[in-house]
């Protein structure tokens, strides 16, 4: 160690102190480390505080200090405040809120669309929560739950029946949102099986279908669905402009699932199948057994993700005539007695999408942390 | 097989939520019990809902007088809402069986689009509205505005012809419907508004300061407004014909919803016997029961009434008969005889 | 069943029983069902024209349209040319309005990645709030959010914001000046091609000499300078061959000029956010997804961090953000036919709204827009699919 170049030996008490380290821990320590730790971070932390600072005060008091909750037209409410026009005017969401809900459903026929949303709860309790006692026999009913609540809402076999130009609102991104959701997956699978088939037919009509229906946009399909329809089914049929929205977007949403899906069958090795294949399983007790329950685990935030788009999507049936929760907004609008408060409306159907869509977004956090059981985690 | 079975899926829905062929719109109609009529998402006056969802206006009153002659019911209508864009698809797909929707009769809706036309129900023509404070008095001062017009109708194809004609520049923004053009002029996206003159009325009527906008005098097109059905159904075509045809001619002959029972039985017009039942035998020959015209008369009235009722000088729309009062009166309202 | 030996049973059965003959047998039926269906529908559509009397034509393409397209920034349309004019003023507005968005999305995109990465806890956290509020609501609302307030909010013409006499801002949309050019511009143009030929030679130069004598040129500069200074020569020496239009008040709106309607920039502004955030999460997610051991050794070979970023974390990253990249500029492009909820004039709302409505051609032009529309995505993926190629490993 006492080599040529080396420094001289450390003679005690020779050595001047060092200063003490800087402090890392405790409120001024961690504004030191995270928010003031080089010139740059000290320049974008007072940007950030003058943003919010120049932000959040105004809409606070905007959007609950100085609110207005009770009045009957926007004179009066704007009437309320110290100046006109100076803050939200919360009174006519309040008051037309049945209508955001329910759309023109029949009044004294609303306690179907409870009863409906009720079973929802339940339908969706098994398949979230994978605890739950006896969940397995749970399935049958959550598999039965689409066609209950179709009857539930649509009528007949006892119920009075309602037209489905009658839903809108909150009910029909539901009915839209859930029932893509229910049927996408299965036929997205399907889809994904036939692209990654061994027979040429099947898997250039897979092929064709997802990469048309991907290439295309959902306001187009709309389109076709509710002018060009008509010409393809036999002459003098017709149906209900909500089924040829449903099937729209369950083919819409299936296409991007079938990708999805079709990822997760990329990433399962290909021993696994020709394990299974040795085993004696055929194709598809060796897809159901071993390959699906493996790809579709990969496949979960995918599959979560186009869900989400799914659901914002269905504000877009508003450009065909539909009345969901944004067509409500807009022809509410149109009341001369309440025009003119278009923000209120876009932020409180802003909110509840967001807190659906974060809802659904966490919880693929949730799923993806709790079934990352091997392979991902070694890495 | 995947595909196929997406498709056998497709296919059963299709079978399990077809409805029954149709085999004459009359037959279907009368099976139904209910009239399915095309009528607009919303203009004062002309097609609105109430409170409680049910359907008034001037198009809305001749559905109710098509229902009242066909199933002797004026309430037997279900209204079929329909954008500018929508609406002749929506007949040709069979979901309207009638179409009553402030639509302007030309040549190529009639030969083009393959409807079949049905007379005229209002004499309208296209018009402006401005602010007031913009200081314009008439169109010809036009030249680079912004100008708000509903997609999908004439009034963009006669705009497009006026300003071309009078070498004037615009702004064009269009809208989908009605409501979002008026909520766009009064944003003030645009210096004007233009549609049909009645429109124009209508739609100032629902302004919180009416007084406000002013209509210029030009009207530079010619819309005649009038019903519409499908090609192919030639009985279909004649009943709604003469049902606009009875409530001109009955306001001719004087018979209102007041005096239609007493004119039925003691009139001496052989035309107005014959128009009302009591004589011939027109009902059958279009289809209809007998009293089909009564009906109409006896619940919607004639047109003189519809109008009034609806949109005369004093409703909140405040149009005057003018070019819409009968024949005998300088107007352009004449029906052929019944015969 | 397993009773039974094979030859035993029947010739269909044991055609079934083969995995082969069965696959066969199973595409046979697939193929006759899709025809059979295909078929009927194709029987119903003629069915159904005749039944109203309506041809099957493109026909129409070629007669005049006869409205008025106020935004076509490119072709000069007037009432009186073709509905296929009208179309190709739609085709091209949705590229511009997909191609603008598709590069501010990318700008704000990686910028926002980047700040999600960021040491400082306060941008880290005002960026992710924002990235998961706007991710979480249609995409709908963002366009009829920020329509509103242009044309709500903005004053009416006369009383324009004025930005320094030059630019205004109001409710009709945004007005700049427009470059006007003139004789001799053609020249400086050329001088500018010439000088970014000289660029990027020089650039294949340095290249050779990085590799051969390890000397580094700051290449960037250099080139900056070269087509930089190159242009502003000619440009100074031909005279100035350039003058601007601007726009001026003139009776109801400002005329002249480089106009942006607000319909083009509500509809720009929250396509490209509304992607942004979704880019983000993609650059970040790519970002992180390069291992530290990679910069750890980048440092001790005593690469600089932009040097490191550049030549070391950047082309890793690329790989993994490229592929999602790609389906959300698609999913840009397919999201720009939402024009037609604030009366922009795309594709959807030219050929595929008004000329479907004056001509009642349903199919026509439905085919036309769904047919654009797909030319549109293949057109992207296979760019997109040729770029992620050439960034792929080269392996030796």
């Amino acid at each position: 160690m006492t080599g040529p170049g080396a420094p001289a030996p450390y003679a005690p008490g020779t050595h001047p102190d060092l200063p003490p380290p800087v402090r890392t821990t405790g409120v001024v320590g961690w504004a030191r480390q995270n928010l003031f730790s080089s010139p740059f971070n000290v320049v974008l932390t007072l940007l950030g505080v003058w943003f919010l600072a120049s932000v959040i005060p105004p809409m606070a008091e905007w959007a609950l200090v100085k609110s207005i909750w009770t009045a009957e037209s926007r004179a009066e409410c704007w009437g309320k405040m110290a100046v006109p026009e100076e803050a939200a005017c919360w009174a006519f969401i309040k008051g037309r809120l049945s209508l955001f809900v329910y759309g023109f459903y029949p009044v004294e026929e609303r306690w179907r669309v409870d009863l409906s949303f009720v079973l929802l709860v339940f339908a969706i309790v098994p398949v979230l929560y994978d605890r739950l006692p006896g969940r397995r026999h749970w399935f049958w009913y959550v598999a039965a739950f689409p066609f209950l609540a179709g009857w539930l809402l649509v009528g007949g076999f006892g119920l009075a029946p309602v037209e489905t130009d009658q839903f809108g609102g909150f009910m029909l991104t539901l009915i839209i949102g859930v029932t893509g959701i229910s049927f996408s997956l299965p036929i997205g699978i399907a889809l994904a099986l036939g692209r990654t088939s061994s027979m040429p037919v099947l898997r250039i009509l897979c092929v064709l279908f997802i990469e048309f229906i991907r290439g295309v946009p959902l306001i187009a399909l709309l389109f076709v669905a509710s002018t060009m329809l008509n010409y393809f089914l036999p002459p003098g049929t017709s149906f209900d402009l909500l089924m040829r929205v449903l099937i729209m977007v369950t083919l819409f949403a299936s296409a991007y699932i079938a990708e999805v899906v079709r990822g997760g069958l990329q990433g399962v090795p290909k021993g696994q199948a020709e394990a299974a294949d040795s085993l004696g399983l055929s194709y598809w007790k060796a897809q159901r057994l071993i390959v699906l329950p493996q790809a579709l685990k990969i496949s979960i935030p995918g599959i979560v993700n186009t869900f989400i788009g799914l659901y914002k999507d269905t504000t877009l049936v508003l450009i065909i005539g539909m009345l969901d929760p944004l067509g409500i907004g807009r022809a509410s609008l149109a009341d001369a007695v309440w025009a003119g408060l278009a923000r209120e409306v876009y932020l409180f159907i802003a909110v509840f999408f967001f807190v659906c869509c974060f809802g659904m977004s966490r919880y693929s956090l949730y799923l993806e942390r709790k079934l990352d059981t091997g392979r991902e985690s070694e890495k | 097989m995947k595909a196929t079975i997406h498709n056998a899926l497709a296919l059963t829905l299709m079978l399990a939520l077809a409805s029954v062929a149709r085999a004459g719109t009359l037959e279907d109609v009368q099976a139904r019990g209910v009239l399915n009529c095309v009528v607009s998402t919303g203009v004062a006056g002309f097609a609105y809902p109430d409170d409680a969802g049910e359907w008034h206006g001037f198009d809305v009153d001749f559905c109710r007088a098509t229902a009242a002659a066909v199933l002797g019911d004026p309430k037997a209508i279900k209204a079929v809402t329909s954008t500018g864009k929508t609406r002749f698809t929506l007949l040709n797909a069979g979901e309207g069986d009638v179409l009553w929707r402030n639509t302007t009769i030309t040549f190529s809706r009639d030969v083009g689009v393959k409807l079949r036309f049905h007379g005229v129900n209002y004499y309208d023509g296209q018009g402006f509205m401005v602010p007031k404070a913009l200081g314009v008095s008439s169109a010809k001062e036009l030249d680079g505005a912004s100008v708000c017009i509903q997609t999908g109708t004439t009034t963009e194809l006669n705009l497009a012809d006026y300003f071309h004609s009078n070498g004037m520049k615009y702004e064009a923004v269009t809208i989908e419907t009605n409501d979002e053009a008026r909520q766009n002029y009064l944003a003030g996206r645009c210096d004007v508004y233009t549609t049909d003159a009645s429109g124009l009325a209508a739609t100032r009527s629902t302004f919180t300061n009416p007084d406000d906008h002013v209509v210029l005098p030009e009207i530079i097109s010619k819309e005649p407004l009038g019903p519409a059905t499908r090609h192919g159904d030639d009985q279909w075509s004649d009943i709604v014909t003469w049902v606009l045809n009875a409530t001109v001619t009955a306001e001719e002959k004087g018979v209102t919803s007041a005096n239609v029972d007493e004119m039925r039985s003691s009139s001496k017009d052989p035309e107005v016997l014959r128009l009302l039942g009591a004589e011939g035998n027109q009902g059958a020959e279009l289809g209809l029961e007998a009293d089909w015209a009564y009906n109409i008369i006896k619940s919607v009235g004639n047109y003189g009434e519809i109008f009034e009722r609806n949109i005369g000088v004093n409703t909140p729309i405040g149009l005057a008969r003018g070019l819409n009062a009968l024949w005998t009166d300088g107007g352009l309202q004449y029906s052929p005889p019944f015969r | 069943m397993a009773a039974v030996p094979i030859e035993d049973r029947g010739l269909l059965a044991r055609l079934w029983g083969n995995q082969e003959t069965r696959s066969v047998i199973v595409q046979i039926a697939t193929m006759a069902i899709v025809f059979a269906l295909l078929a009927l529908v194709l029987r119903n559509v003629a069915i159904n024209l005749e039944a109203i009397g309506k041809e099957f034509s493109f026909d129409f393409l070629t007669a005049p349209a006869a409205y008025d397209i106020t935004f076509s920034p490119f072709i000069d349309y007037t009432s009186r040319d073709t509905h296929f004019t009208a179309a190709a003023v739609g085709i091209l507005n949705t590229l511009l309005v997909a191609v603008c968005g598709i590069a501010a999305a990318s700008v704000l995109g990686v910028t926002m990645g980047i700040l999600r990465l960021s040491r400082n806890w306060l941008v880290n956290r005002i960026v992710y709030v924002f990235l998961e509020f706007t991710r979480n609501v249609p995409v709908l609302l963002h366009i009829l959010l920020v329509h509103g307030i242009v044309v709500t909010t903005l004053p009416p013409p006369r009383r324009a914001i004025d930005l320094g006499g030059t630019a205004f801002v109001s409710n009709r949309g945004f007005f700049a000046p427009s470059p006007v050019f003139e004789e001799g511009s053609g020249i400086v143009a050329a001088v500018f091609v010439i000088a970014v030929v000289a660029a990027l030679a020089f650039r294949r130069w340095a290249k050779r000499v990085q590799v051969e004598t390890g000397k580094i040129y700051s290449v960037f500069w250099i080139c900056t300078a070269i087509i930089g200074g190159a242009t502003a020569v000619a440009f100074l020496a031909l005279g100035a061959p350039l003058s601007w239009d601007l726009p001026a008040l003139k009776g109801f709106n400002f005329q002249g000029g480089l106009a942006l309607r607000p319909e083009f920039l509500a509809l720009w502004l929250a396509l490209s956010y509304y992607t942004a955030c979704f880019i983000a999460e993609i650059v970040r997610a790519g970002i992180l997804a390069v291992s530290h051991g990679q910069t750890e050794a980048a440092y001790a070979l005593g690469l600089r961090p932009n040097r490191n970023l550049q030549l070391v974390v950047l082309p890793q990253a690329l790989r993994i953000i490229v592929p999602p990249l790609v389906s959300q500029y698609l999913n840009l492009t397919k999201n720009s036919s939402l024009a037609i909820a604030i009366g922009y004039m795309d594709i959807v709302a030219t050929i595929g709204g008004i000329s479907l409505m004056q001509t009642g051609k349903e199919m026509e032009t439905m085919l036309i827009v769904l047919g654009v529309y797909l030319v549109f995505s293949l057109l992207i993926s296979a760019f997109m699919n040729w770029f992620n190629r050439s960034i792929r490993y080269k392996e030796r």
